[in-house]
């Protein structure tokens, strides 16, 4: 059986403009070599230090960028652009203000070819999977950030991608939406069978939500290790971060991650900005 | 579960919307009234500036000049009799409708022009650095210094007025689009791309929709530099429009009637940016943050 998301060798530089500190341009090794496989229907959550390439993976699965080395397959196909079986879901919620939260969800919708009608019933059917009903008629702004980001995950489904991918997408949310939106999520990946990928910088949210984590080390981005998770069932009023288990499995990723965490402070890593024809064009 | 989450974020958001600062004990009834003796006393506090202009304008002329130069600024009254006069005459009317129907047409033109060269311009760089510099140039050559060209190439016909017109209001259209297509969030593009949108699809579902509120503060001050600019060109050589009113009143010495004339112009204009506000804040209505 071939593996639903693959990457062989991956590897990714970046031009870097010059700076007044940095006078010269330079090439940028944001990933480097990374090979990893994911079947489909897995869960795997992604762990690095600041700058090591995270946010890049997850745009080379998009299909926003292409690598400089080696091959991104999704269902055995190179990955050469942004297509409708895969979802991105951000940080920063990417909400198109103008626009109510039904029609947001709707708008994953307008390039095919179905009737307007349709079209709200699936946008409305999904602000429901994601319990938003009733705040259909509401804009991004009256909205609060953990029902924006439900917003933005409707948007992602309602087009019944076979891959989400998520970039830090809790990240922005106080601790108690960001538990409520965990379990939810959890939820939406058991009763649909979507293939995840989910960045973050938590630890604890990477064993929490991840069948497998993957740990990458500081820049340049290699894959350190992929550490399993096997928690066996959940029960509902189970507090599992607190199990021993769990505590073993959060331990052992940060062991990982802490050494790569110094070194990546010790080089001075911070998030690289890209140039702005990288993200337009 | 899910629903308990939905009930708190809603409490929440009531909690913020009834927030808005009024005592708690004051009860419904007494709380209309005061809001009623506020708004009154908000508006007579208004308009207290612009009734102790008028009133200087009514009496100051009679009470503090010399007949002679009481001739030059007759009191508001004298005015506002000549301005119904004209009214009643048609003049006013007549050229009230010049004026508006040059503004407009030039108006018009500007807005789809500038907004056309300005989504094109901006979206294609290369063409953008080409052109900024020679439009910068343009830009900041004022209208009226060009007014002897455009009447020794078009005359002093309609077609020079309604081109000066589109001179002056075309520039800052053109301006706020290219300011409003640079300005779009750069994630919302990305995550457009990452559902697949074709460039044009972009640019119709994203880009526009999202510049729509800086377009329109560009059509505002095109809407008022199309005014200023008319009148001024109205001056120079016309045979109707409220500038040529209020300086053909000034050469035939009917100064109330010129008066009469100058008092329509800030009317006109006040009523223009008004309603152009009014269609600026409809149309941006998503951006404001909390109401």
């Amino acid at each position: 059986m071939t593996a639903k998301i693959s990457l062989h060798h991956v590897g990714k530089q970046f031009l870097v403009r010059p700076t007044r500190a940095l006078p010269q341009a330079r090439v940028l090794q944001a990933l480097e070599d990374i090979t990893l496989d994911v079947q489909a229907g897995q869960f795997l959550t992604i762990v690095g230090p600041s700058g090591s390439g995270k946010t890049t993976l997850l745009d080379l699965l998009g299909g926003l960028s292409r690598p400089t080395a080696g091959h991104v397959l999704v269902d055995g196909q190179e990955v050469t652009g942004p297509g409708l079986d895969r979802a991105i879901v951000f940080q920063q919620y990417a909400l198109f203000p103008w626009r109510t939260a039904l029609a947001n969800v709707a708008f994953a919708l307008e390039g095919q070819e179905i009737s307007k009608k349709q079209r709200l019933s699936r946008a409305r059917e999904y602000l429901d999977l994601v319990g938003l009903s009733g705040f259909e008629e509401r804009y991004p702004h009256e909205l609060s950030g953990g029902m924006k980001q439900r917003v933005a995950i409707a948007r992602s489904l309602v087009y019944e991608p076979g891959i989400l991918l998520m970039d830090e997408p809790f990240a922005a949310l106080d601790a108690q939406s960001r538990e409520q939106l965990q379990d939810e999520l959890l939820r939406i990946w058991r009763s649909t069978g979507k293939t995840v990928i989910f960045i973050t910088h938590g630890i604890e949210e990477a064993v929490y939500l991840g069948q497998r984590v993957a740990v990458l080390s500081s820049r340049p981005g290699r894959l350190k290790q992929v550490v399993d998770i096997d928690l066996g069932e959940r029960g509902a009023d189970q507090d599992l971060r607190s199990d021993p288990l769990f505590v073993r499995y959060r331990h052992e990723v940060w062991n990982l991650l802490h050494e790569e965490v110094h070194r990546a402070e010790d080089a001075g890593h911070g998030k690289i900005l890209r140039d702005q024809t990288d993200r337009v064009a | 579960m899910s629903t308990s989450i939905i009930a708190q974020d809603q409490t929440v958001t009531e909690r913020e919307r009834t927030a808005r600062p009024t005592g708690s004990a004051v009860s419904s009834s007494n709380l209309s009234a005061t809001r009623l003796i506020r708004w009154l006393a908000l508006s007579v506090w208004r308009f207290t500036a612009v009734g102790l202009f008028l009133l200087l304008w009514e009496f100051g002329p009679q009470y503090l000049l010399d007949q002679q130069t009481m001739v030059f600024l007759p009191p508001l009254h004298a005015v506002l009799q000549a301005g119904a006069q004209l009214w009643q005459q048609g003049q006013l009317q007549e050229d009230l409708t010049a004026s508006l129907s040059r503004a407009g047409i030039g108006f018009s033109i500007a807005v789809v022009a500038g907004i056309s060269v300005g989504l094109v311009v901006s979206w294609y760089q290369p063409l953008e650095s080409l052109l900024m510099p020679l439009l910068e140039l343009f830009r900041n050559t004022a209208a009226l210094a060009l007014l002897p060209v455009f009447v020794l190439l078009l005359g002093i016909g309609e077609t020079s007025k309604i081109s000066i017109v589109v001179y002056a209001s075309f520039f800052p259209v053109l301006m706020n689009t290219i300011a409003g297509v640079k300005t779009v969030d750069p994630l919302l593009v990305r995550a457009a791309r990452s559902l697949g949108l074709s460039n044009l699809r972009l640019f119709q579902k994203v880009i526009l929709p999202s510049s729509v509120p800086t377009i329109f503060t560009g059509i505002r001050m095109g809407g008022t530099a199309s005014i200023l600019v008319l009148i001024a060109a109205e001056m120079v050589g016309a045979k109707a429009g409220l500038g040529y009113l209020i300086i053909n009143a000034q050469s035939s010495f009917q100064i109330p009637q010129m008066y009469a004339g100058i008092l329509t112009v800030s009317l006109l204009g006040l009523v223009v940016n008004l309603a152009l506000v009014r269609l600026e804040r409809h149309f941006s209505r998503w951006r404001d943050p909390a109401r």
